[in-house]
Formats: structure tokens, C-alpha cells, sequence
């Protein structure tokens, strides 16, 4: 059927006839379809049963192929056709596609929107055929906070403020003290997070009282763990791409060896060395956090992915850059600090951001150790008695928060790439 | 005369079992221009890297300026901060300023205040003549232009040899010329060059010596004007009647 049509093809004498009477064909089967979907009229139940179905699909396919009109001179049409109207097969893609979102859009907006419960405490508001949104207002702070107790959600919000704050120092640097913003991010900035994070959060000191890790949860545990796993995999990361490119043999061969064993485990399995088996190999008076054995555990891990990833990035720069650092007299410190990282890193921009937000992706996995972060808490909240059977918005409102941060970063890291264009 | 600066005895270097250099000797006075040539292949780019150990050479001895190079040697960088080089393909940083390029060695190599090194560098660019592009990064600039920087940035670390490793390569033919004319002010300076080129009408203008370089070995070695009036071998006759 596809072939025959083409007796339809239009000559060039007539492109503004053809072009009007294809897009009139168009949105007639458009309308034909949305209707149908939205208000449940079928315009076309004058034809026999088949025809009827098929009828928007064969007005549209004509009047495609009316308006398929190369170099017509209007730009628009140029456009159209060489993106989404090339033959009569995307013609036809086209048209499903276009169809399947039509027919999809009523339902879901119904569910999401129209049919949705938002007012009421408690379980029985949600009469409704649509979604239940009184379930994520409800558990709205826990999935935040996790187990944290209400009365100190502001020691969080507090903890977080101030951390957002001392990453933007940067900015506001001092033109002489420039030189010493990586020393500041990559040592300094951690350790204060982790103070202010310790003292804030944890508490036990300055009449704060102590909350132990166990309870915190949520967003904001998403949030701690990815923070602490990012900043300290960056630079772990990039000493064994260093080192696994060294001379040296022997820390040469220690990083390929690091690298290959945490790229060969699954991260699963290590968070739960991390938090059985690490335990047995300390000495009895000795304890750490199961919280910190999490963050150690996933910075070790994901340092090897971003390890690899600046590899990469080393062994695209043309030998000619080390020789000419060379032939200055650098060293291999300052050759690999001023010429050769500068570089890397900013080709390796698009791997990180990937790795980055794998890792972010990654967190929920903490909750086989007991730690209920976002999705954790989802879990939980989806099995309590009272409110069974809202597991579809907690995962649509996961997906959503999970989305946002992930988008975000993503937009950053292209900022970034802007940033430090200089073509070569 | 003086000692020689650089003093090269029965170098030889492989590259796996291909063996590259054979028997290289070569005695490099100070103030003395030097122009290898020979067919590519020849082993001349190599001869040159080996001299501020860019390349390793497996026997013989290479004296650079009373350091011997070898595996012992420690302060490296100090020996290649005295000897500049120039590349085929410029090798600029390019993510550096042009001016940067020229203070980034001075600055964290010889230690010197960025101030001072800033006066130094845009002094070098004034003399090859691109000091009103010293805010711009190399990839906006001509090829003449960056091989022009490239050669300032080398002198920004006041060296007491430079090394050109075909340095007009890789120019269009209207590059070559401004590039050439750099040169021969730097030569007229009194620096210590060896030059890897096959400019024969720069080697003619400044070369005090003229290699001829084949399959590894040194063929022949003369004083200029001697070098292009009667070449002693028949390769060298082959290769200059082919590129004159």
C-alpha cells in the first residue's frame, strides 16, 4: 500500500494546492484520533468496522505524503520533511508515535491530576480511581528526614545550608588565593563538611542531643552519602589513573590491581562486606559507624570507575604536550599539574558526570544495610499496614526527585564543559 | 676556542631491535649554529631528543653542558631547563594564554616572581613579534604565529643551547619565512642552535656547520660553505642536487 500512494506525489507547479490539502488531511485524522481519545467520539463510525480504526492513519500517510515537497522554498515544510517526513515509513513512524501520546495522555493525566486525592491525613481520603498524593504529603518528612525526629529537622536544614554556603567560598576567593582552590576542595572542604555534618547532625555536643546514624534517612541521607562519595572518589580516583600509567612498577601494578578488583565486584557485595564482614576484622574496642564503613565502601568503589574514566582522558592528550613540559624543565609533578590534568580533566568532564550520577543512582543500594535513604524509605513506607498499596506515586515521586538532581547535575557539567572551552 | 657544550661519544640507540642512531659522534661548541639534515628516517629528530633526554640512548656517552646524561642522572630537569626546544608541531599549551605559555616555566621551574617573568616574556614576544597576541590562547592564532610563540617561550627560560626539531615543517610556505627570519635573529644573538630543517637557504645564511645525516649514521659533516661547494659523499650529492 505504502508504493501505490506514490501516484499522489505532487508536481512543483502546485506545491501551495498540495501543501494546503496535506496539512488540512492531517489534522483531519489529528482530530480524528483526539477526539476519539479524549472525548470518546469516533467521528468516523459511518465506515465499516475496520476502516474506521485505520481511517486516521491512511487520511494522515496522504496527506504526508502530499506535503513531501523537496526543496519547496518554505523552510518550515524544509524542516518538517527532512526531519519526520523523509519517506513513507518515518511518515508512518511518525504517525504512530504521534497517535500512542494522544491515546496515552488522557489516562495518565487523569490518574496524575484530574482523579488525584491530595487533602485528608490518612489513607481513607483516597477514594478516588486516581493517584493518592495524601500518601506523599503525609510521609512527606520522612521521606526527607527518614527516622530523624521531627523536632530536630532544622539541625539538618541548618547542616545543609552550611555546606551549600562554604562550597560556594570558591567563588568569592580572593584573586591571590586562587591557587590554593583545589588544596580547599579537595581537603579542607570535606573535612569542615564533615565537621559541621558530625556536630550539626549527629549532635551529642553543645547541648545538641546525640541522634545516632541509624535514624537518619531519606533525602538528606541521599544527599550525605552521595556528597561524601563524590568529593573524596574524584581525587582517589585520579592518583591511581596516575598510577596505573607510572614507571614504577610496583605502584603501577598496585593500581591496576585496585582497579581491576573493585571494577570486578558488584557494589552490592562490597556494602555488605562493608557492613558484616568488615567488623569482624577490627579489634574489639574498636568501632566505626556503619554509616561511614557505607561511604568508605562506595568511594572505594566508584574510584576505580573514575580512575578509568581519567585514563581515558591522560592518554587522549597528544605526546607532544609532555614533551614540551618536559623540555621546560618540569618535573613530573608539576608537568602532570599544570599541563597535563588541566587538560585531562576537562576532555574527561562528560565520563565524570556519567560516573557522578551512577554513583547518585547508586545510593538506594545502602538500604541492604539498613540504611533507608529515598528509596529505602519508600520501601518502608509502602509495607506500613496503614498504607498498603501506594507503592506507584512513592516510585513516581522518587523518579521525579531523582530526576531533578540527576538533570541538574547533568545541565552543570555542560556549564562546565562551556566553561573551560579553549579549542586546541 | 672554547669546550664544547655538548659533546656526544659512539651514541648508539634502538628502538626495539631496530637500531636508529649508530656511532653518533658530535662535539657542539658554545655559540655555534648547527644545521642536520638528511632524508625522514634518517634519525635526526631522534638525535636531537636524545639530547635533553626526551629520548633514552642505550650506549655511549652524551655530555651536556659537564652533565653526563644516563639513568643516574638526577636533576634532569635542571639540564633540560638549560636547553630549549622548539617543536614540529609547536606543542603550546592550549589551554594557557600565550602569554602564560611563556611564564608558566619561569615561574614554577626557575622560581622567578610573576612579575618579572611577565616583563620577560612580553619582552621574547616583542622580539618574535606577536606581543600584541599575548592575551589570546594558541588555538586562535596562525601556525607562523604559534611556532613564533613557541620559540619565545623556550627563550623565556633563558637557555644556553636551543634545539629546533624541524620547526617549518608544518607551515604554509608564507609561515615558513617569518618564522625563518625569528631564527636567524636569534642566531645572530649568539645563541647555541642545532637545527633540524631542511631550509638549506637558512643553514647557507647561519649554519656554521652543516651534518648530513642517513640510515642512523652521520655521512658528512663539514663547514658550511664546504658542505654545499664540494660534498665529499655521493649520498650527499644525491640529496642536496634533489633539494636544491
Amino acid at each position: 500500500m505504502i508504493q501505490t500512494i506514490n501516484f499522489l506525489k505532487p508536481n512543483r507547479d502546485n506545491i501551495k494546492n498540495y501543501s494546503i490539502i496535506g496539512t488540512f488531511l492531517v489534522f483531519v485524522s489529528l482530530i480524528d484520533v483526539i477526539s476519539n481519545a479524549f472525548l470518546k467520539i469516533n467521528l468516523t463510525s459511518f465506515l465499516p468496522g475496520a476502516l474506521t480504526t485505520l481511517f486516521p492513519l491512511i487520511i494522515g500517510l496522504i496527506g504526508l505524503n502530499m506535503m513531501r515537497i523537496d526543496y519547496s522554498g518554505n523552510k518550515k515544510l524544509d524542516l518538517l520533511n527532512k526531519n519526520i517526513n523523509t519517506n513513507n515509513f518515518n511518515a508512518l513512524l511518525t504517525l504512530l508515535i504521534l497517535f500512542s501520546i494522544i491515546k496515552a495522555l488522557p489516562q495518565s493525566l487523569s490518574w496524575m491530576i484530574f482523579d488525584a486525592t491530595i487533602s485528608g491525613d490518612s489513607k481513607d481520603a483516597c477514594t478516588g480511581t486516581g493517584a493518592c498524593w495524601t500518601y506523599i504529603k503525609v510521609w512527606f518528612r520522612r521521606f526527607m528526614y527518614g527516622m530523624y525526629p521531627n523536632e530536630f529537622h532544622w539541625r539538618i536544614n541548618t547542616a545543609f545550608i552550611l555546606v551549600i554556603a562554604l562550597g560556594f567560598v570558591g567563588y568569592f576567593m580572593k584573586e591571590n588565593l586562587k591557587k590554593y582552590l583545589a588544596l580547599y576542595y579537595v581537603i579542607i572542604y570535606p573535612v569542615i563538611a564533615y565537621l559541621v555534618i558530625y556536630y550539626l547532625i549527629s549532635g551529642g555536643s553543645f547541648g545538641l542531643q546525640w541522634v545516632e546514624t541509624g535514624a537518619w534517612g531519606g533525602l538528606s541521607l541521599t544527599f550525605i552519602v552521595s556528597f561524601f562519595c563524590l568529593i573524596f572518589c574524584f581525587p582517589l580516583g585520579m592518583i591511581f589513573a596516575l598510577g596505573r600509567r607510572s614507571n614504577l612498577p610496583a605502584i603501577k601494578y598496585i593500581s591496576i590491581c585496585y582497579i581491576e578488583f573493585w571494577r570486578g565486584v558488584p557494589l552490592i557485595t562490597v556494602l555488605f562486606m562493608s557492613s558484616v564482614m568488615f567488623p569482624m576484622f577490627l579489634p574489639e574496642d574498636f568501632f566505626m559507624d556503619k554509616l561511614v564503613r557505607v561511604i568508605i565502601a562506595i568511594t572505594l568503589f566508584e574510584a576505580a570507575y573514575c580512575a578509568e574514566v581519567i585514563r581515558g582522558g591522560l592518554q587522549s592528550l597528544p605526546r607532544g604536550q609532555y614533551d614540551a613540559a618536559k623540555s621546560l624543565g618540569m618535573g613530573y609533578w608539576k608537568m602532570h599539574i599544570f599541563i597535563i590534568l588541566p587538560q585531562a580533566l576537562k576532555l574527561v568532564i562528560p565520563g565524570i558526570a556519567n560516573t557522578f550520577l551512577a554513583l547518585v543512582k547508586d545510593t538506594p543500594l545502602i538500604f541492604v544495610v539498613g540504611l533507608a535513604e529515598l528509596a529505602g524509605m519508600l520501601a518502608l513506607a509502602k509495607t506500613n499496614p496503614k498504607w498498603l498499596g501506594f507503592a506507584m506515586e512513592g516510585y513516581i515521586f522518587a523518579s521525579i526527585i531523582f530526576w531533578i538532581i540527576c538533570y541538574a547535575m547533568s545541565k552543570y557539567s555542560y556549564n562546565l564543559e562551556a566553561k573551560y572551552k579553549t579549542e586546541r | 676556542m672554547s669546550d664544547p657544550i655538548i659533546k656526544i661519544q659512539n651514541m648508539n640507540k634502538w628502538f626495539g631491535d631496530f637500531q636508529v642512531l649508530k656511532n653518533i659522534n658530535l662535539e657542539v661548541e658554545t655559540n655555534k649554529k648547527i644545521v642536520v639534515c638528511g632524508p625522514s628516517g634518517s634519525g635526526k629528530s631522534t638525535l636531537i631528543r636524545c639530547i635533553n633526554r626526551l629520548e633514552e640512548h642505550q650506549e655511549g656517552d652524551i655530555i651536556v653542558d659537564g652533565n653526563e646524561l644516563s639513568e643516574k642522572t638526577k636533576d634532569i630537569e635542571k639540564i633540560r631547563a638549560e636547553v630549549g626546544m622548539v617543536f614540529q608541531q609547536f606543542n603550546l599549551f592550549p589551554h594557557l594564554s600565550i602569554l602564560d605559555n611563556c611564564t608558566l616555566a619561569p615561574i614554577w621551574v626557575k622560581k622567578m616572581p610573576k612579575k618579572e617573568a611577565q616583563e620577560l616574556a612580553l619582552d621574547q614576544l616583542k622580539k618574535v613579534q606577536i606581543d600584541d597576541q599575548a592575551n589570546k590562547f594558541p588555538g586562535q592564532l596562525s601556525g607562523g604565529q604559534q611556532q613564533r610563540c613557541a620559540i619565545a617561550r623556550a627563550l623565556c627560560m633563558q637557555p644556553k643551547i636551543m634545539l629546533f626539531d624541524e620547526p617549518t615543517s608544518a607551515l604554509d610556505p608564507e609561515m615558513i619565512k617569518e618564522v625563518l627570519d625569528a631564527m636567524v635573529s636569534l642566531a645572530k644573538g649568539g645563541m647555541t642552535m642545532i637545527v633540524v630543517t631542511h631550509e638549506m637557504g637558512f643553514a647557507k645564511e647561519v649554519a656554521d656547520e652543516v651534518i648530513f645525516m642517513d640510515e642512523g649514521m652521520i655521512i658528512e659533516k663539514a663547514e658550511t660553505k664546504e658542505f654545499f661547494a664540494n660534498p665529499k659523499s655521493d649520498r650527499t650529492k644525491l640529496f642536496l642536487s634533489q633539494i636544491l
